[in-house]
């Protein structure tokens, strides 16, 4: 056995993990890690704040399909992760975040820099740990990382005190571990499965709607092979966009209070509804009575408390998504799908008929609209972008306007809905994907949550671009207040913002700046492609009042919506 | 929907903060517990934690599955509904006047429990049983003065096959 000091442990047991980025911020409490980080080749990016570590390794586990690590001090270092790691956790992102914590002898005692970061993070974390011994530090690595990564992923937190980190311990690597608590169900139950394809061959007007758990699963082949095969549309909630083609014919786009016409209404209408690694979170289900009312409601899930949470379901499948997926796949291979086509015709016309009557559509006017320049984007991108977003209606515009026909190119923060996330997520995708075109597209509000990360993709070289939907308004807000309280924009107009030209200048990146239609084009072009080495912001100067359409007000039933 | 009562048998690992994941999964979920019972089962590294809380059907199917889902969780026993014994320790103080001292007495005869300290106006009496014995209890030394009373909470095991 070897002795070695709980940091040199720390390293050790992180490189085992197969960790070659950490994104974080040194401090008193972690300065013996960090002198020893500085030893190793894992690669550090230093952030500017730490809730832009955690976001960004939000980014690189989503891009990525891996673990993300964050490494911060003590005190305000862990407090400042908070709000990162519920993000996180409320979008199931394996993170596991390593905060310093004051001398084990020194807890307690309200000491300098002491927070009790374990309490605050309990209700935020799949699961977290403070540390009292070295000697315990690769055997909890070894289950955070597990914890992380396992069933419905999550963020694993761990409070390591100074002393133990200079302690010196014998150390033994960790094989691998069982745990009697924790031993989540992967393999779904047969005769579960065998109704659902009871009911799949049965179904006049099925609908299936995919969540983040096919994406945190890997299971989009299966997905669309599972849809095609067995001729059933699919709508995707916000998390779920790219698990299934946003271009294929059976795709209806996203479902939700700014869900696709066809998506709500043959949600509304369907006699079987197939949730697919979702949660049924109340921004997509509107009124929960109403919801899928007509439907026999199968939901598959990993994850048992999601399972009638939010609504009754009638077949309920706990199992991994794409585990039970293949399985169902195999099944459909050995029933007769003759003609399953031909009984679902009366439906797909409906669903064409609701989407030729009610598309996306926005008119176009004096001034940019802001769901102009996405749908450049998309075009000029040929959907092959990362897009991450931040938060409001540049999100929505974002969801709506950019088709994903891959998983991993959308990230965004889902159930917490983070002003701030986008674009130190786009710096973890970014540096997860060197590859890639990252694109953040962001609201003039949420940029300024957290634009101080610019110096990070400076330091690093990572030239992400952030495309601001500049509407001069807490947007979503205003529409709010627009719709529900006469127009009395309460504290949502932003009249003071920075010259978003000169901020990019002034971190040394490259600023563009479009003021009307004409000028989208030329800007995205030379932003995307001609300034493709470098962080570029290109402030939009779009239309200040424009909404997003559809629209269905909080607690309606998701059919009855507010149209353009 | 009915609210009714549920006794849940919990086996966790015994460990720092665990029963703090417990309280705060209830409350930050809205869930109430009425009672709560914890100490180390034969397997030193294993506690059991005995709770009793009000909820109706749907709820106690969530509670008993964000009970399972916390990773220090090993099992959770729904005993309500099953065959099972219960038992709760109370320790009631009364007032002890000369003039109802045999009454006192008396009670704690019929009753089979045990007076376990006496002061110079006090009796408190230890009293085990299931809730309606010691309601029972209760309701009989009321009217002679009760002063303060402290509970278990219930613990309570399913039983075996006769
Ligand atoms: C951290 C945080 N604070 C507040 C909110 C509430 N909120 C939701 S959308 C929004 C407006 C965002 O404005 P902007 O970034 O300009 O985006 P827009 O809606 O105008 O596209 C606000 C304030 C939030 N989601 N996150
Ligand atoms: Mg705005």
């Amino acid at each position: 056995m070897e002795e070695l000091t709980g940091s040199q442990i720390l390293m050790r047991s992180l490189k085992a993990e197969g960790v070659d980025t950490i994104f974080g911020y040194p401090g008193g409490a972690v300065i013996d890690i960090y002198d020893e980080l500085a030893r190793t080749d894992i690669k550090h990016i230093l952030v500017r704040h730490e809730q832009g570590a955690v976001h960004a390794a939000d980014g690189y586990a989503r891009a990525s399909g891996r673990t993300g690590v964050c490494m911060v001090t003590s005190g305000p270092g862990a407090t400042n992760t908070v709000t990162g790691i519920a993000s996180a956790y409320m979008d199931s992102i394996p993170l596991v975040v390593i905060t310093g914590q004051v001398p084990t002898h020194l807890i307690g005692n309200d000491a300098f820099q002491e927070v009790d970061i374990v309490g605050i993070t309990r209700p935020c974390t799949k699961h977290n740990y403070l540390l009292k011994d070295a000697a315990d530090i690769a055997k909890t690595i070894k289950e955070a990382f597990y914890i992380a990564r396992s069933g419905r992923p999550g963020p694993v937190l761990i409070d390591l005190p100074k002393d133990i980190t200079s302690k010196i311990t014998s150390y033994e690597p960790v094989g691998e571990i069982k745990m009697k608590s924790y031993n989540p169900t992967y393999e779904p139950n047969q005769k579960q499965l065998k109704k659902v394809i009871d009911l799949v061959l049965e179904a006049k007007r099925p609908v299936i709607f995919a969540g983040g758990g096919v994406i945190l699963s890997k299971g989009s082949e299966e997905l669309t092979e599972f849809a095609r095969k067995a001729q059933i549309p699919v709508t995707m909630s916000l998390m779920g966009l790219g698990a299934f083609p946003g271009t294929d014919p059976l795709s209806m786009g996203m479902i939700g209070m700014h869900g696709t016409y066809r998506a709500n209404m043959s949600t509304g209408e369907c006699d079987l509804l197939i949730g697919i690694g979702v949660r049924f979170d109340d921004r997509v289900t509107g009124k929960t009575d109403s919801f899928a009312s007509q439907a026999n409601i199968v939901h598959i899930d990993i994850d048992p408390t999601s399972i009638r949470k939010n609504i009754p379901v009638a077949t309920p499948v706990v199992g991994d998504c794409r585990c039970t997926l293949k399985k169902l796949n195999e099944m459909l291979d050995r029933s007769n799908l003759d003609g399953i086509g031909e009984k679902r015709s009366a439906w797909f016309k409906q669903i064409e008929q609701w989407k030729s009557t009610n598309p996306l559509a926005y008119s176009q006017g004096s001034a940019i609209k802001p769901q102009f320049v996405v749908e450049q984007l998309y075009e000029l991108t040929q959907g092959e972008a990362i897009i991450t977003t931040e938060v409001g209606q540049n999100q929505m515009w974002a969801a709506q306007y950019y088709h994903f026909d891959k998983p991993g190119h959308f990230i965004t923060s889902g159930g917490l809905g983070c002003m701030g996330f986008g674009l130190p997520a786009a710096i973890g995708a970014q540096v997860a994907r060197p590859d890639k075109l990252v694109v953040d597209i962001a609201g003039d509000g949420s940029i300024q949550m957290n634009s101080q990360e610019m110096a990070t993709a400076m330091q690093y070289g990572l030239p992400v671009k952030i495309v601001i939907l500049n509407n001069g308004y807490l947007g979503m807000v205003r529409q709010w207040q627009e719709l529900f309280y006469e127009k009395r924009y309460a504290c949502t107009q932003m009249s003071t913002a920075p010259d978003f030209v000169k901020l990019a200048e002034a971190y040394g990146a490259a600023g563009l700046r479009a003021s009307k239609p004409e000028d989208v084009i030329p800007v995205l072009k030379q932003g995307l492609f001609e300034l493709r080495d470098r962080p570029v912001i290109m402030d939009f100067v779009v239309e200040q009042e424009e909404s997003v359409y559809p629209m269905v007000p909080a607690g309606a039933p998701i059919t009855e919506m507010l149209l353009v | 929907m009915n609210e009714e009562k549920h006794i849940l048998s919990i086996l966790v690992d015994n460990e720092p903060g665990v029963l703090s994941r417990i309280a705060g999964l209830f409350s930050g979920r809205g869930y109430n517990i009425e009672s709560l019972c914890v100490a180390e089962t034969l397997e030193p590294k294993i506690s059991r934690i005995t709770m009793v809380t009000k909820a109706d059907s749907i709820a106690i199917e969530q509670i008993k599955k964000q009970l399972h889902k916390l990773i220090n969780t090993i099992k959770v026993i729904e005993l309500t509904g099953q065959d099972f014994v219960q038992r709760e320790m109370v320790l009631v103080k009364v007032t002890a006047k000369p003039e109802n001292r045999a009454e006192i007495l008396r009670i704690v005869d019929i009753f089979r429990c045990k007076v376990v300290d006496v002061g110079k106006e006090h009796y408190t009496i230890e009293v085990t049983g299931d809730e309606g014995k010691i309601n029972a209890l209760l309701s009989l030394l009321r009217p002679i003065g009760i002063k303060e009373i402290a509970k278990t909470g219930i613990i309570a095991l399913n039983r075996e096959p006769k």
